[in-house]
């Protein structure tokens, strides 16, 4: 916007305008803060009446997550003494640490099967996107249609063929089967995105290459790839976050082994009842994560969330 | 398209070296790039769709192994658009999706419009406000939970501040006419901030000349946000009130975690629902030409939708 | 972890030199709810590892996700569980669709004899068709919906004299169902200890089996019956009969007036909290709860008693407990039938009940001193003596979905009246028994 333009907003204009969103920000970060701050109460303090909002800091909800814990006899405590702060925090409800939860593990297959799935989304999109971008394919812009089309299919829809497919081959609540299936809801984004970004680099240098002598192959890796890192990057990240957050193919899919966190942390319960603590402590550490990425994405967003229809 | 420099190039060059260029054809390497992403893409999604179809006509059900599957004809779609209970889901899920698009239009364009406005530090508090959108919607519909409790939630208890109303006196998740709007909330607390995206790229590309124009044609400040703004942000609007009534009519982790459809079945969205009667009751069968009616409706909708959006770009 | 896993083998190496002759130590794993007693179970494990040589695994699911999770690996022939506590209700579909191993042979080899086990048990965990001498499991968990109480604010003479005025009765444990509202409703509001508490918690949740199992609590004693006559799946005029049509109207008044605010959707856990946290007077739940809630540092000990579910046209009590059985797709048979048993054993059992599982042995439950081990032993065998299921069916899950949105409809969302909800159920289970090909 030019400096001079006609209607170029008032300082007046800008200063009740940035108050406004700054309060709704600072409204809509509310309940994220509160849940973050949940994470350090007590049980007691998390479910007191008024909510507290100034309380004294624990890491209990912390050391419920990662562990699990039993009740112990008065006898068998005086015995043996704490072995570690956690352990001292268990021991004011008579329980001892008999070893990790399962949120460790949980947490893990997350990691393997997001980064797992967006490598390969990744990878078979780039391929895809580059022959899109500079082959003529023939019915091209009806393939491409077809590869979006399958994103606004509601995952139930197929969901019941997959469980039976997987049941017969015996992907079900594994990591590849899983990866695959992350994959394959993913890549429609993945190409869409990366054409997007492979349009945009100029044709001249791969021919400039191809007249040097490059192969194609040699053309695509050496002189493409690093061009258009930044958008395989974004696209990466974008189809991580999509896996990172699934939860309906995991609630249906998986059990003990290939189970993802987000089936997993609101099941987190204590001895009798919810653990709220635990729970909030379980999100704040699945959501950090996003949220970092949100922030090194900002540029792309926009373009990532409308699956490159809108560019800015 | 690239080729005809490409020919060029290959024309020029004497044949061996012609080969090393291209090394495979330029064909080939197209399908080798092309084919696993289209391979994947049918064996998990549309042969599901199509075994989906083929179920849909039948009465198997996927717990029981070796029990005989007969064709029934359409027998499970009549059932299903007969079905009283199954009309009142699909009112939930409209009133879901015409509230959450509503609200989200309406606040996301507004913060559109007032980021616009470019202040200091606009991009910075436009990041905080995406982050929301951004989360595990399972998660989300878990923690809200935790802040709709009666008593011990933070919704309460702030509504309570500002009205005077005992904290324990309500039950965003219990009550018959208010779980309806607590998912709504959510939902709008989540997904505005898309609508908000898209409405900011709208409002950045219109440019400054045609506004200059307006003033010289002295039209008034009303008129040219009616006649200016309105209509050039129209279209990325539409994009944005699709996909959210896509993802929508979709929703299911959100809503499950929040209310889990209760109470009673006033928050039962279809695709709660439909996961009820195909993986808890089994039907198999029946859930599949659930799905299809499903599936064929937002598809159908959706189709009507782009004819209309098509047609407001092209003005 | 680590450290576990080498005291397993160090233990598996003493014992293949000692019993030379057994098979080659394997790795199991035994999937059940996430609960106390499951916690006891692993406690008592540890006794068969050092024993057989075999390492235990545990996969243990909180209760809303249980069924879904357990069915859904059953369904889909996974090899997650060599062994399975499930509940009472699948043992239909278990059988009928292959999951579970049939144990007769095993029972007869091993000369485990059913008889050794209480018989209510016996019929509702292992046997299927219902009655007849198939077995499919070993009842692992005797279990019924029972009910605690502040035994010191029923012993507050201010409470009890408040009490007197307002009713005319003295404060006790309640005799009937009707009294169990009276109790319920005048602590409902009440300030104690400068605390507003409520009544009682009971079921109501809906996704899973919650308030199901929270109404036939009241519908039982009425005398709700499932069938005219069993096996004959002719329901009009029993599932809808004016005693249970009044025993859901209880119910429901139960619900409205004196329940604490927000228990809309409330199972096990938010029972245990409402108790715990001090918010209500009485709570219902399983017994399997009732050590843990004994052992409790702030409302355990003194300030806690338990009571059976009151009777009112008869005394019936909810079925809750599983059997344990052994998973067809199992690679690993051998050795989770050598656990069953070990299992089965007497001693075992004693110590399964002294860690706070719930024998279902008659050595454990006809022992004289069995009454007095534990406060709620007694209200136990009396709960067990009349104790009633759901439906069994292999198609239970489709009927009980059908009962938590009837019931819950009606409840909770106050949608229609009692008999037209229990018509509606009366449909609802007839197509599906048509389905079914039983009708």
């Amino acid at each position: 916007m030019s400096a001079h333009a006609i209607n170029a907003p008032t300082n007046r204009q800008k200063w009740v305008a940035g108050t406004l969103v700054i309060v709704y920000a600072l409204v809509t970060m509310i309940p994220l803060a509160w849940i973050m701050l949940t994470g350090f109460k007590s049980p007691a303090d998390a479910i007191s009446y008024p909510p507290k909002v100034v309380f004294e800091p624990t890491l209990e909800g912390y050391v419920n997550l990662f562990t699990t814990r039993t009740r112990q006899t008065q006898e068998f405590l005086d015995a043996n003494p704490p072995e570690n702060w956690a352990d001292e925090i268990v021991r004011q409800y008579d329980m001892v640490i008999v070893g990790p939860s399962k949120f460790g593990e949980r947490f893990l297959n997350s990691v393997i099967i997001g980064f797992g799935s967006t490598f390969l989304s990744v990878f078979l999109g780039t391929l895809a996107a580059y022959a899109f971008s500079r082959f003529k394919i023939p019915l091209a812009d009806d393939l491409l249609f077809f590869i979006l089309s399958t994103r606004m299919m509601p995952p139930i829809a197929v969901a019941i063929p997959i469980f039976l497919m997987y049941r017969n081959l015996g992907l079900s609540d594994t990591h590849l089967g899983m990866i695959l299936l992350y994959t394959a809801v993913n890549i429609s984004l993945a190409v869409w995105l990366l054409k997007g970004f492979i349009d945009e680099i100029p044709r001249e240098y791969e021919e400039a290459a191809l007249i040097d002598g490059y192969t194609r192959f040699q053309a695509f890796y050496k002189v493409v790839l690093p061009q258009a890192a930044t958008g395989i990057a974004s696209t990466a990240i974008f189809c991580l976050i999509f896996a990172w957050n699934e939860y309906a193919f995991a609630v249906l899919l998986t059990t003990a082994n290939a189970q993802t966190a987000p089936p997993f942390i609101p099941t987190i319960i204590g001895i009798g009842g919810l653990d709220w603590p635990a729970i909030a402590a379980g999100v704040t550490i699945f959501l950090l994560p996003v949220m970092i990425f949100t922030i090194l994405l900002r540029k792309h967003l926009l373009r990532g969330i409308t699956f490159g229809a809108v560019r800015k | 398209m690239s080729d005809g420099t490409m020919d060029r190039v290959a024309k020029a060059t004497p044949r061996r070296v012609a080969r090393k260029i291209r090394g495979l054809s330029d064909r080939a390497i197209a399908w080798i790039f092309v084919a696993p992403t289209i391979f994947l893409l049918l064996a998990i999604n549309i042969f599901p769709l199509i075994w989906t179809i083929q179920l849909s006509f039948t009465n198997y059900r996927a717990n029981r192994i070796g029990r005989e599957v007969k064709n029934i004809g359409f027998r499970n779609y009549e059932r299903i658009l007969t079905d009283s209970d199954i009309w009142l889901n699909m009112q939930a899920t409209a009133h879901f999706l015409f509230w959450t698009i509503f609200f989200q239009v309406l606040i996301g364009f507004t913060l559109a419009y007032l980021i616009n406005k470019n202040f200091r530090g606009s991009p910075f508090w436009t990041t905080v406000i995406v982050l929301p959108m951004m989360l595990s919607p399972a998660v989300v519909g878990n923690f809200w939970k935790f802040l709709y409790q009666p008593q011990i939630g933070l919704f309460n208890y702030i509504v309570s501040f500002f009205t005077g109303k005992d904290p324990s006196s309500f039950e965003m998740l219990g009550q018959v006419n208010l779980a309806p709007w607590s998912i709504v909330i959510v939902d709008t607390w989540m997904w505005t901030p898309f609508v908000m995206l898209i409405c900011l790229a709208g409002l950045r590309s219109i440019p400054d000349y045609i506004y200059e124009a307006a003033e010289i044609d002295r039209a008034s400040k009303l008129r040219q946000f009616f006649t200016i703004t309105i209509p050039m942000v129209l279209p990325f609007l539409m994009l944005a009130v699709l996909f959210r009534g896509i993802e929508n009519f979709k929703m299911f982790d959100l809503v499950v975690q929040l209310t889990g459809g209760g109470p009673g079945s006033t928050t039962e969205l279809t695709s709660i629902n439909l996961k009820r009667e195909a993986f808890e009751k089994w039907r198999t069968g029946y859930a599949s030409a659930y799905a299809i009616i499903l599936f064929v409706t937002v598809f159908g909708l959706a189709s009507i939708y782009v004819k209309a959006l098509n047609k407001v770009k092209e003005r | 972890m680590k450290t576990k896993r080498t005291a397993a083998i160090v233990a598996a190496l003493t014992a293949s030199v000692s019993l030379p002759s057994l098979a080659a130590a394997e790795d199991l794993t035994l999937c059940w709810a996430a609960w106390d007693p499951a916690n006891a179970l692993v406690e008592l494990s540890k006794e068969f590892e050092a024993q057989s040589g075999h390492t235990m695994n545990f996969e243990f699911v909180p209760w809303p996700n249980f069924a879904d999770r357990m069915l859904n690996e059953l369904n889909s022939g996974g090899k997650l569980c060599d062994l399975l506590i499930g509940d009472s209700q699948w043992i239909g579909g278990g059988a009928e669709n292959g999951h579970y191993v049939k144990l007769n042979d095993f029972f007869d080899a091993e000369g485990i004899s059913m008889d050794d086990f209480a018989p209510a048990t016996v019929y509702a965990y292992s046997t299927w068709p219902k009655g007849t001498p198939n077995y499919y499991a070993l009842p692992a968990m005797g279990d019924a919906n029972g009910w605690f109480y502040r035994a010191d604010w029923f012993a507050d003479p201010e409470i009890q004299a408040a009490y007197k005025e307002a009713t005319g009765e003295d404060l006790r444990e309640p005799q009937s169902q009707k009294e169990l509202l009276q109790i319920a409703q005048f602590f409902q509001g009440r300030e104690i200890d400068g605390k507003t508490v409520y009544g009682a918690a009971i079921f109501t949740e809906r996704g899973s089996e919650g308030i199901t199992m929270g109404v036939t609590s009241a519908l039982y004693p009425w005398g709700f019956k499932y069938e005219n006559t069993p096996g004959s799946y002719d329901m009009e005029g029993a599932v809808n009969s004016p005693e249970a049509v009044e025993a859901l109207e209880f119910y429901k008044e139960f619900y409205e007036t004196a329940t604490p605010p927000g228990y809309t959707n409330s199972y096990m856990g938010e029972s245990l909290d409402a108790f715990k946290s001090g918010q209500v007077a009485m709570a219902m739940n399983w017994f399997a709860f009732f050590p843990g809630l004994y052992a409790d540092p702030a409302t355990g000990g003194d300030k806690i008693d338990f009571f059976v579910n009151p009777p009112q046209n008869q005394a019936a009590s909810t079925l809750g407990g599983q059997g344990i059985s052994v998973v067809a797709y199992s690679d690993k048979q051998d050795a989770a039938l050598e656990y069953i048993k070990w299992f089965a054993q007497p001693d075992v059992q004693a110590k399964w009940w002294e860690l706070g599982g719930y024998s279902a042995h008659n050595s454990v439950l006809q022992d004289p001193g069995f009454v007095d081990s534990q406060p709620f032993a007694g209200d136990f065998l009396e709960a067990m003596d009349a104790v009633q299921d759901f439906w069994q069916e292999p198609a239970y899950a489709e009927l009980l979905l059908a009962m938590q949105k009837r019931i819950h409809d009606y409840v909770v969302a106050d949608q229609g009246t009692a008999q037209e909800a229990l018509d509606k159920l009366i449909e609802d289970w007839t197509e599906t028994f048509e389905d079914e090909g039983k009708l």
